[in-house]
C-alpha cells in the first residue's frame, strides 16, 4: 500500500506556514509602525527630525532631542563598556586558569540576566546619589566650566543613564568576543610564540585575528543600548533638550515612548510616537544586520583569494 | 642568554596588560555584586506575607502587596508560552527540516530580525494590533506581545536542536514507512526534548523580566483581573509604578518585588540548565 | 614545569644515543631494502666539519660540545599525569639536519616541541630532564623563553600565516623583537625571503595578503618568517606533509641550502623525506628513543629490528 504523498505535503504546509508566520509578524510591525505614522510624516515631513521643540500641548514635534539622547547614551556606553567587555573576554578566554573559566563566564552571563527595571529600580537608588555626589566634586572644579561638565549636580541624566547602559551592554559585548576568541585557530597564536612573542604579543595576534567578529560584537551592543528602555527612563532625567552636558537631563526615543505612549491623546501626538518607534525598528534592523554579518564572517575561515600569478611562476607551487 | 632590556619591558608591557584584563573581570562584577546584594538586603527586608497574599491598596496608604501582580505575571507569562511555543516549534521545525528552502531561509532572517526589535516597538506594535481594536488593555495584548519576543529563541533552538538529532534517526523512520510527520513528531521531537525545553524556559526567563511591552497592552490593574480581556497586573509594571512614585512604602514594595523578580528569573534560568542535565541523563542511562 | 640542575658538558662525555642502543647484527638474508639515501644525506657526513667529530661510519654521534648545538638529556615529558617521553637523551649537531621519525603518536612532535618551550603553553605540561642549548639548560631558572624562542624557531606543519601582508608578515618577528630600524627591517625582509626562495615570485607584490598564497608558498612565507629573526636553530614539524610533490621538493631544496648557515630538527613521517635530507635521524617510537645514528646508517644498516621494520614499511 502505498503512502498518499499528501501526508508529507501537508506536514510540510503546515510547518512552513508557522516558518511563513514568522517573516509576517516582521513585516507586520514594520508595516504597522509605518500606517500609524503617515500622519506625522505627512504633516511634519523631515523637520521633525531637525525640530528641537517637542511640546505635545501646541502640537510641536520635534524628536531631535530623543535621536540625540539615544545616541549620546549609547556612545558612552559603548565607549566604556567595550575595553572592559574585551577585557573579560581575552581575560577568559586567554588568560584564566581553566578551572576559573566557567564560574567567570557564568558570572558575566548573569550580569546579563537581570532584568532592565532590576537595573533601574538599583540605579535610582544607589546609582543616582552616587553619580550626583561625583558631579557635586566635579562642580567644585573648573572642570565644571566645560560644556562636557556643566549645569546643575542632579544625579539624573545622562551620566546615569550612560553608566547604567555600559554595566547593561557590557555582557553582551563580552560574551560574543569570547566566541570569536575561542574560534581563532591555535595556530595563529603558536606562530607568535614560536616567534618569540610574549602572551600579550600573542594575544594581539588572536584579537587582530578576529578583529571583524569583534567589531559585530561591538556593534551587537551598540543596538542593545539603542533599544534599551526601562532603566534610561528610569535614570535620563525625561527632559526634551539637546545638550552636551553629562550633568543636563535629556530623553531618549525608547524613554519618550514609555513615558508618553499611554498618556497621548490625539491622532497626532499619539502617531508622533509611532513614528519614533518607526524609526527606533529601522535603526535597529541595521544594526543588528550588520553585526550579524561582521560576526559570521570570522566564523567562517579565511577563504583563499587566489593571488594573479604569471605563467612562469603558475609552476612554483 | 639572559633577558636583554627591551625583552625585560616587552614582558613588563605583557605582564601590565593581562593584569588589565584581569582588573576588567573585577570592574565588571563589581557591579554585579553590588546589585545583588542591594536587592537582596533591601528586598527581603521588605519581603512580608502581605506581599504575596494582598491587593494594592490605594495610594498614600501603607501596606498591601503585589499578589495580584504575581498572579498576573504567571498568567501572563503562561499565556504568552501557549502562543509562543507551537509557533516557535513548528516554525523551528519546518526550518531544520527544509533547510535548503527559500522559505527557510527567510524564516531563520525573519528570526534573528525578530530577536534584535526593542522590547518597547513590540509592545507598540501589539497596541495597535490588539489593544486598539479590543479598544482596552488586556492580558491577551501582553501575552501577544511577550509571546513575539519569545517566538525567535524558541525557533532557534528547535532548529538548532532538530539539526543535532542524527539523521540515521529520521532514516530508520522513513524506512519502516512512517510518514514524514509522524517521524518528526514521534522520533526526532522527543529525541529534541531537552533542547527545545531548554530554549523555551531560556524564552520565559527573558520575557519573565519584561516591563516595556506590558506597559501600554496588559496596562496595570490594583485588583484581580479574571479572565484574558481585562488590564492585568504584572510584577515587572508594578515594580516600575512604585518605583518612580514619591512614596517611601511603594518604594518598600519595589524593593520586595525586585526580590521576587530576581529569584523568579534566575530560578527559571538554572531550572533551565537543570533539565537539559537531567533528561539528557535519563535518556542515556 | 620542573627540570634538572644541568651538568657542565666540560665535564663528562654526553652520553650518546648510539650507545644505548644495542646494536644487533643483521643477517645479510633480511637486510633491509632501505630508501635511496641520496646525496644530500651523504655529502652531509663532510658538511658537519669543524672538530673531528666521532668517528665516521658506523657509530656516527658527534662527541664535542663545540658541534653539539642542542642536547636532550634524560628527558621525560608530561601531559598531566600521563607521561609521554621517556628519557630521551639526543644530541643536535650543529649545521646539520637531524630527523626525528616514528609512527603516529610516537612523541616526536611533542620532543620537537620541548626544544623551544613551546609545551609551555600546554597547561598541565611538566618537564623532567634537561634540553641545552650550547650547554645552557633552556629549562633552568636563567632562560628567558621569548630569547629561547627568537634563537629558536619553529616551522608547522599546517602553514599559519597572520592575516596581514606578505611583507609584514615575514617583518612581524623583527618587529616584536625591536629588531632593526624601518631600513634595516626591509633589508632583512627582503633576506629572508630570498632564504626561503620565495622572493622572486612576491617581490613585486609584498602588501599583498599572505593569505592569498598558494600552500606551497604559505609554508615557505612561514620559513621565511621564522629565518628573519635569524635563529640559531629552525625547527621543522612535518612541513611538507600538506605539500603537494613539487612543493615539498622545494621545501627540501630548502632545508639543504639551509643547513650550511643553520641547525635544523625536521619532524617527518616520510621516510623517505628522511633519508634524502637529513644528516641524522631519530627514531621514535612510544615516547622512547628508540636508535639514533647517522641517516646513512639508520636507513642501509639499523641497529635494531624494529627500526629496519617501521624503515621498510612494514608498520607505521
Amino acid at each position: 500500500m502505498l503512502r498518499k504523498r499528501g501526508d508529507d505535503g501537508a506536514f510540510r504546509i503546515w510547518t512552513g506556514l508557522f516558518a511563513l508566520l514568522v517573516a509576517v509578524i516582521v513585516l507586520g510591525i514594520g508595516f504597522e509602525l509605518w500606517r500609524h505614522s503617515r500622519l506625522p510624516i505627512e504633516k511634519f515631513g523631515f523637520g521633525f527630525w531637525t525640530g528641537t521643540d517637542w511640546d505635545p500641548v501646541q502640537e510641536e514635534f520635534g524628536a531631535l532631542p530623543f535621536i540625540w539622547g539615544t545616541l549620546y547614551s549609547s556612545l558612552i556606553a559603548i565607549v566604556l563598556a567595550t575595553p572592559i567587555a574585551l577585557g573579560i573576554a581575552i581575560y577568559i578566554v586567554e588568560i584564566a586558569p581553566s578551572g576559573l573559566r566557567k564560574p567567570l563566564a557564568f558570572l558575566t552571563e548573569l550580569l546579563a540576566s537581570i532584568p532592565s527595571i532590576v537595573y533601574g529600580l538599583w540605579g535610582i537608588f544607589f546609582l543616582v546619589p552616587f553619580v550626583r555626589a561625583i558631579e557635586t566634586a566635579v562642580a567644585g572644579t573648573p572642570l565644571h566650566r566645560l560644556p562636557l561638565f556643566s549645569g546643575p549636580p542632579y544625579g539624573i541624566g545622562m551620566l546615569a543613564a550612560g553608566l547604567i547602559l555600559t554595566i547593561m551592554v557590557t555582557p553582551f559585548i563580552s560574551s560574543v568576543a569570547r566566541e570569536v576568541l575561542r574560534a581563532v585557530p591555535m595556530a595563529q597564536r603558536e606562530a607568535a610564540y614560536a616567534l618569540g612573542a610574549t602572551r600579550w604579543e600573542a594575544i594581539k595576534v588572536a584579537l587582530r585575528f578576529g578583529r571583524t567578529g569583534i567589531f559585530g560584537a561591538v556593534v551587537l551592543g551598540l543596538g542593545r543600548a539603542i533599544g534599551e528602555t526601562m532603566a534610561v527612563t528610569m535614570l535620563i532625567g525625561n527632559n526634551p533638550q539637546v545638550s552636551t552636558s553629562l550633568f543636563a537631563p535629556q530623553y531618549s526615543m525608547a524613554a519618550v515612548i514609555a513615558n508618553e505612549f499611554s498618556e497621548a491623546s490625539g491622532d497626532v501626538y499619539l502617531g508622533a510616537l509611532f513614528e519614533i518607534g518607526l524609526v527606533l525598528f529601522v535603526i535597529t534592523l541595521l544594526i543588528n544586520t550588520a553585526s550579524r554579518l561582521l560576526i559570521w564572517s570570522t566564523a567562517r575561515a579565511p577563504s583563499r583569494r587566489p593571488a594573479p600569478v604569471k605563467p612562469a611562476a603558475a609552476e612554483a607551487a | 642568554m639572559t633577558a636583554r632590556g627591551s625583552a625585560a619591558r616587552r614582558r613588563l608591557v605583557s605582564s601590565i596588560m593581562t593584569g588589565a584584563c584581569a582588573c576588567a573581570v573585577v570592574v565588571a562584577l563589581v557591579p554585579l555584586g553590588l546589585v545583588l546584594a542591594y536587592i537582596a538586603s533591601k528586598g527581603i527586608g521588605s519581603l512580608d506575607l502581605a506581599f504575596f497574599t494582598q491587593l494594592p491598596k490605594p495610594h498614600g496608604e501603607t501596606g498591601g502587596g503585589m499578589a495580584n501582580a504575581i498572579v498576573g505575571s504567571l498568567k501572563l507569562i503562561g499565556l504568552a508560552s501557549a502562543l509562543a511555543v507551537p509557533v516557535g516549534v513548528l516554525s523551528g521545525i519546518y526550518i531544520a527540516e527544509y533547510p535548503g528552502s527559500p522559505l527557510a531561509s527567510i524564516g531563520r532572517l525573519a528570526a534573528d530580525v525578530l530577536n534584535g526589535i526593542p522590547s518597547i516597538v513590540v509592545g507598540i506594535f501589539a497596541y495597535g494590533l490588539v489593544v486598539l481594536p479590543m479598544r482596552r488593555f488586556s492580558a491577551i495584548a501582553g501575552a501577544v506581545a511577550l509571546a513575539i519576543m519569545m517566538v525567535p529563541i524558541v525557533t532557534r533552538s528547535t532548529e538548532e536542536l532538530i539539526k543535532l538529532v542524527p539523521a540515521s534517526l529520521r532514516e530508520a523512520g522513513l524506512a519502516l514507512g512512517a510518514t514524514r510527520a509522524r517521524v518528526t513528531f514521534g522520533i526526532i521531537l522527543p529525541a529534541a526534548f531537552p533542547g527545545i525545553l531548554t530554549g523555551i524556559l531560556v524564552a520565559v526567563s527573558r520575557i519573565a523580566g519584561e516591563t516595556a511591552p506590558l506597559l501600554f497592552t496588559a496596562f496595570n490593574n490594583q485588583f484581580w483581573s479574571p479572565g484574558i480581556d481585562q488590564p492585568t497586573a504584572s510584577l515587572t509594571v508594578q515594580i516600575y509604578s512604585y518605583a518612580i512614585s514619591p512614596y517611601d512604602d511603594l518604594h518598600r514594595q519595589a524593593w520586595a518585588g525586585a526580590f521576587v523578580l530576581v529569584v523568579m528569573v534566575l530560578t527559571i534560568s538554572m531550572l533551565a540548565r537543570l533539565a537539559t542535565r537531567r533528561l539528557e541523563r535519563m535518556r542515556i542511562g | 614545569m620542573m627540570a634538572a640542575k644541568p651538568t657542565k658538558p666540560e665535564e663528562e662525555e654526553p652520553v650518546t644515543a648510539s650507545q644505548l642502543a644495542q646494536k644487533t647484527p643483521r643477517p645479510s638474508a633480511t637486510t633491509a631494502r632501505p630508501p635511496e639515501v641520496s646525496a644530500h644525506a651523504r655529502s652531509g657526513e663532510s658538511a658537519s666539519t669543524g672538530a673531528s667529530a666521532g668517528a665516521p661510519g658506523s657509530s656516527a654521534s658527534p662527541a664535542s660540545p663545540a658541534v653539539v648545538r642542542m642536547e636532550a638529556r634524560n628527558l621525560d615529558f608530561f601531559y598531566g599525569p600521563a607521561q609521554a617521553l621517556y628519557q630521551i637523551s639526543l644530541p643536535i649537531e650543529r649545521n646539520a639536519v637531524t630527523a626525528l621519525i616514528g609512527p603516529s603518536g610516537c612523541g616526536k612532535s611533542t620532543f620537537l616541541r620541548c626544544l623551544n618551550r613551546m609545551n609551555d603553553i600546554i597547561p598541565k605540561s611538566r618537564v623532567v630532564g634537561t634540553v641545552t642549548l650550547d650547554g645552557v639548560d633552556i629549562y633552568g631558572g636563567e632562560v628567558d623563553v621569548v630569547d629561547l624562542r627568537r634563537r629558536v624557531g619553529m616551522v608547522f606543519q599546517k602553514s599559519n600565516p597572520f592575516p596581514k601582508s606578505i611583507y609584514e608578515n615575514v617583518a612581524y618577528g623583527l618587529r616584536i623583537n625591536r629588531i632593526g630600524r624601518r631600513s634595516q627591517i626591509a633589508e632583512r625582509v627582503e633576506k629572508a625571503l630570498r632564504e626561503a626562495a620565495l622572493w622572486d615570485e612576491v617581490k613585486d607584490r609584498l602588501d599583498a595578503p599572505g593569505m592569498g598564497l598558494s600552500g606551497g608558498q604559505q609554508q615557505r612565507l612561514c620559513i621565511a618568517r621564522a629565518l628573519a629573526i635569524e635563529p640559531e636553530v629552525i625547527l621543522m614539524d612535518e612541513p611538507a606533509s600538506a605539500l603537494d610533490p613539487i612543493a615539498t621538493q622545494k621545501v627540501e631544496d630548502l632545508i639543504y641550502q639551509l643547513k650550511s648557515s643553520y641547525t635544523i630538527v625536521i619532524v617527518t613521517h616520510n621516510m623517505q623525506q628522511a633519508a634524502r635530507v637529513s644528516d641524522y635521524t631519530a627514531f621514535f617510537m612510544l615516547g622512547k628513543l628508540v636508535e639514533f645514528d647517522r641517516t646513512v646508517k639508520i636507513f642501509t644498516n639499523p641497529g635494531k629490528a624494529i627500526t629496519e621494520d617501521y624503515i621498510t614499511g612494514r608498520f607505521g
